[in-house]
């Protein structure tokens, strides 16, 4: 079961503020600890601004999801930017096309239970990151 | 746009994030701290980021080059204040502030930076422990 709690509209540094906040309340709300909780908004943070940054904008939606007796969120990132040529490559430590340190999609994979991503040039990039309650 | 302030105590910086800062805000405070270390001629920076919830990759970076450009200007930079989650999500995103110099709360940060300018000096260890007042 699946259910959106809100879709934000990515086009701005204040939006990535405003998925930072989101993503935090419902985290509260679905009961993961603390260090659980901060990994997840670190992780939304660099991806939101990847969506940002690299994807010219998009949406960010957050859902509850339930899994037999597991719960947890699903963020999923959304742009219509550019598409990512080399998956494996933007996913090494270090590695970036901007003037940032690289961490952004490498870290962010280490800090959530599921990553995935989905990407076509000139078409965009989707990441859907998923957090469970241990 | 909102605005981090820079307190002046005796000739320390001391800068306590109390916002969910925006990209823009963190590089205001980047170009801020640097001229106030100019203008005021302090030899030291304490960034209290107790009230921070997460330190991402941007604030972590920017953290860092806080510390690197009060180095070129002749000041020290502390980081004090990081939550315990706050260093286990550091860590795992791949940053741990090489670099920076930390310290449990302002206080010990205070300690920190007198020590090191006590450091070759003698007879000045009454500046360790008295606890500093602004000076009017």
């Amino acid at each position: 079961m699946n259910e959106l709690t809100e879709r934000i509209a990515v086009t701005s540094d204040q939006d990535v503020v405003r998925v930072r906040q989101l993503v935090r309340t419902v985290a509260v709300a679905v009961k993961l600890s603390l260090v659980d909780q901060t990994k997840l908004v670190t992780a939304a943070s660099e991806l939101a601004r990847n969506t940002l940054v690299y994807g010219g904008g998009g949406t960010v939606e957050v859902c509850r999801v339930e899994n037999g007796r597991r719960h947890g969120i699903r963020i999923v990132f959304t742009d219509r930017g550019p598409g990512i040529p080399d998956v494996k490559l933007a996913l090494t430590d270090g590695y970036t096309t901007g003037s940032g340190l690289g961490l952004g999609l490498s870290g962010a994979r280490r800090l959530v239970d599921e990553f995935d991503i989905d990407t076509e040039l000139g078409q965009g990039t989707s990441v859907t990151v998923t957090k469970w309650c241990r | 746009m909102d605005r981090v302030p820079v307190l002046k105590i005796g000739d320390i910086l001391l800068v306590s994030i109390q916002i969910d800062m925006e990209d823009q805000v963190a590089l205001q405070l980047q170009e801020d701290l640097a001229d106030r270390i100019v203008a005021s001629g302090s030899r030291g920076v304490i960034i209290d980021i107790s009230a921070l919830d997460i330190v991402d990759s941007f604030v972590g970076r920017t953290l860092a080059t806080i510390a690197s450009i009060s180095r070129v200007l002749d000041a020290e930079t502390v980081v004090v204040g990081m939550r315990p989650a706050v260093a286990i999500t550091l860590v795992e995103l791949g940053l741990s502030l090489p670099g920076i110099r930390t310290a449990l709360n302002v206080e010990l940060g205070m300690d920190l930076l007198a020590r090191e300018r006590g450091d070759g000096e003698t007879g000045d260890e009454d500046e360790a422990d008295v606890p500093r007042v602004p000076v009017p």
